[in-house]
């Protein structure tokens, strides 16, 4: 995916191509950043309009058309139940980037709270959150999320929460380092100096400045929670039957992997591309190529 | 040294107890009862008097905090109480299901160590340009390969394809080679991109270009100076993996039908069997604890200026 960047930008910048033929500054970025940005748009456009980009349904399936292999009418076959594995894939990808969202939004709140608390409230509430943050740490984020749906119950939401809970700690570390940096800045000192309240310089000052290597760690965490609430999909701990759930795809096309192999092995390309494109993107927000 | 050893042993020992009073909480506070989902079935004819003596037979009609004493006691003594699914005791079932996940864990890790190791030194020692890049992108591809999918793609080729290795159930050697694979990839490419960007860093330092200029090859200077120099960094993302490790782990063993720990995990949370999660819970932190405490002493003996510095400030 990175293959192409480097060559990418030493075309721009060759001084010897004529002015008319460089490329508009817009059409500079890298071809794996574009493709990436690509991805994430036509999976959006499927969880926001499935309709239109499949005539199958993702939920009912079609008598007689059982586990047929990838061909002109079913471009990816069918399942056991005659459904369209294309068209099941589309209608899936709302539950799978939904639930990313609220997991990055859950771990987001939460850790960038504490992390602001951590880094702003005094030496004992320090010592108390990040103590407790190493802990969250200690228990792999599996078992955690595991513990907090046993809490919850199965299902999809539950299972979101839940990988967004086991994300919290590593949010809370990043932004209280982020906020200890700020907070010793000058302007930060001339905001207090000048009248302002601790919330509020907190709120105008600290919050914003300490906020842009935590959106990366979100886009970051996008990817990999698109993983985990796959793999409790997987085990049957995320989306029921009959949702059109990935990772649940992939668990319920196991049974048949000797004869069908494409109902285990598309959703999971699915899962891996939007993954790849959420990881290119953070890499982007970083602000550093790797 | 021994004060920095007492101090990093005391914090563990903090974090220890804490994940125990934690998982405790967590799990105590559930709206599920195991006792009910395994003894309310009516083909055991079991009346809510009998159910309610079951319940005191466990000590789980105790007040809460009086429970928690008790567990944390007789954790220490390394009695983990009893699995109400079972029927026996917990530090019975982890004894039996642990020898599979030892092996797949301590051969997962040693799988991906040797693939990141081998990628580093590709993407570095190749001929060719695209070769590099190619072999630098290879990690961001397998951290985003979900891991239960993967060993269903490896089965697929290997046992329905090529018929290679046999199915599901193989017994010995030959049937670990899948799942130790499947574990090791995902877990090989953090590795494999921290010693990718050490191996960068360090290769501009100036001793790199006098081990060159006295003739030494590139490939010998890559092992014997800079492969040295990106070791710390590696070392330390392989004690934040282990969590990782044990989640794999957890999920491979279902893919291939292993009895290990994953599957005691997940008959756990299928029967809410509290006493088994939190035992789970609480050894793996240990492991976790252990393996960090491991890395961190293990830093000194890797960088003698580390251990210089150390000796100086005591």
């Amino acid at each position: 995916m990175t293959v192409a960047d480097p060559i990418e930008t030493r075309r721009d910048l060759s001084p010897d191509r004529p002015a008319w033929l460089r490329l508009p500054r817009f059409a500079r970025i890298p071809t794996s950043l574009a493709l990436a940005w690509l991805i994430i748009a036509i999976a959006a456009a499927w969880s926001l309009a499935p309709d239109l980009f499949t005539a199958y349904s993702g939920t009912a399936g079609l008598a007689l058309q059982h586990r047929l292999p990838p061909g002109g009418v079913h471009w990816l076959g069918t399942d056991e139940l005659g459904r369209d594995v294309l068209a099941r894939i589309i209608f899936g990808s709302v539950h799978t980037l939904s639930g990313a969202f609220v997991a990055v939004g859950v771990g987001l709140v939460a850790g960038t709270l504490l992390g602001l608390i951590a880094g702003s409230a005094g030496r004992l509430a320090d010592d108390i959150i990040m103590r407790m943050v190493d802990v969250l740490l200690a228990v792999p984020a599996l078992l955690l999320s595991l513990s907090i749906i046993i809490l919850l119950g199965f299902g999809t939401i539950n299972a979101a929460i839940a990988v967004g809970v086991s994300s919290v700690a590593s949010f809370a570390r990043l932004a209280r380092s982020e906020v200890a940096r700020v907070r010793t800045a000058d302007y930060v000192e001339a905001a207090f100096g000048s009248g302002g309240s601790v919330l509020a310089v907190l709120w105008r000052h600290v919050l914003p400045n300490a906020l842009t290597p935590v959106m990366a760690l979100a886009a970051l965490q996008f990817g990999s929670a698109i993983l985990s609430i796959s793999t409790l999909g997987f085990l049957g701990y995320g989306a029921q039957p009959p949702m059109p759930e990935w990772g649940l795809m992939i668990a319920e096309g196991r049974r048949y992997i000797a004869t069908a192999w494409w109902m285990s092995i598309f959703p999971g390309v699915a899962v891996v591309i939007v993954v790849l494109a959420t990881n290119r993107i953070s890499l982007s927000l970083r602000g550093r190529p790797d | 040294m021994t004060r920095y050893l007492i101090e990093r042993i005391g914090q563990a020992v903090i974090v220890l107890w804490a994940a125990f009073t934690v998982t405790f909480i967590l799990l105590h506070v559930l709206p599920g009862d195991a006792i009910l989902i395994k003894f309310q079935n009516p083909d055991l004819g079991l009346g809510p008097q009998q159910i309610a003596e079951i319940r005191a037979s466990y000590g789980v009609d105790r007040p809460l905090w009086l429970q928690y004493g008790h567990a944390i006691g007789s954790f220490l003594s390394g009695d983990f109480g009893y699995s109400i699914q079972a029927g026996v005791p917990v530090s019975e079932s982890i004894r039996a299901n642990l020898p599979p996940t030892l092996w797949l864990t301590g051969l997962g890790s040693l799988l991906a160590a040797v693939i990141a190791m081998i990628i580093a030194f590709a993407a570095s020692l190749s001929p060719f340009a695209w070769l590099r890049a190619l072999v630098r992108s290879a990690p961001a591809l397998f951290v985003s390969i979900p891991t239960f999918w993967l060993g269903i793609a490896l089965i697929q080729i290997f046992s329905f394809r090529l018929r290679l290795l046999p199915v599901i159930g193989a017994e010995g050697w030959r049937g670990l080679i899948l799942p130790v694979t499947t574990l090791a990839i995902p877990i090989s490419a953090p590795l494999a991109q921290i010693l990718v960007r050490a191996i960068d860093d360090v290769a501009t330092r100036p001793f790199v270009a006098v081990a060159r200029a006295k003739g030494a090859t590139h490939a010998w200077v890559l092992w014997r100076h800079v492969f040295r120099n990106a070791l710390p960094p590696a070392l330390t993302v392989a004690g934040v993996l282990f969590g990782e490790l044990l989640g794999g782990a957890l999920i491979t063993e279902t893919v291939f039908g292993l009895n290990g720990i994953g599957r005691l995990t997940q008959d756990a949370v299928n029967n809410q069997d509290a006493a088994v999660l939190q035992a789970v819970a609480v050894l793996s932190a240990v492991g976790f604890v252990v393996v960090n405490l491991g890395v961190d002493l293990l830093h000194p003996l890797l960088d003698p200026r580390l251990a210089r510095k150390e000796r100086v400030l005591s």
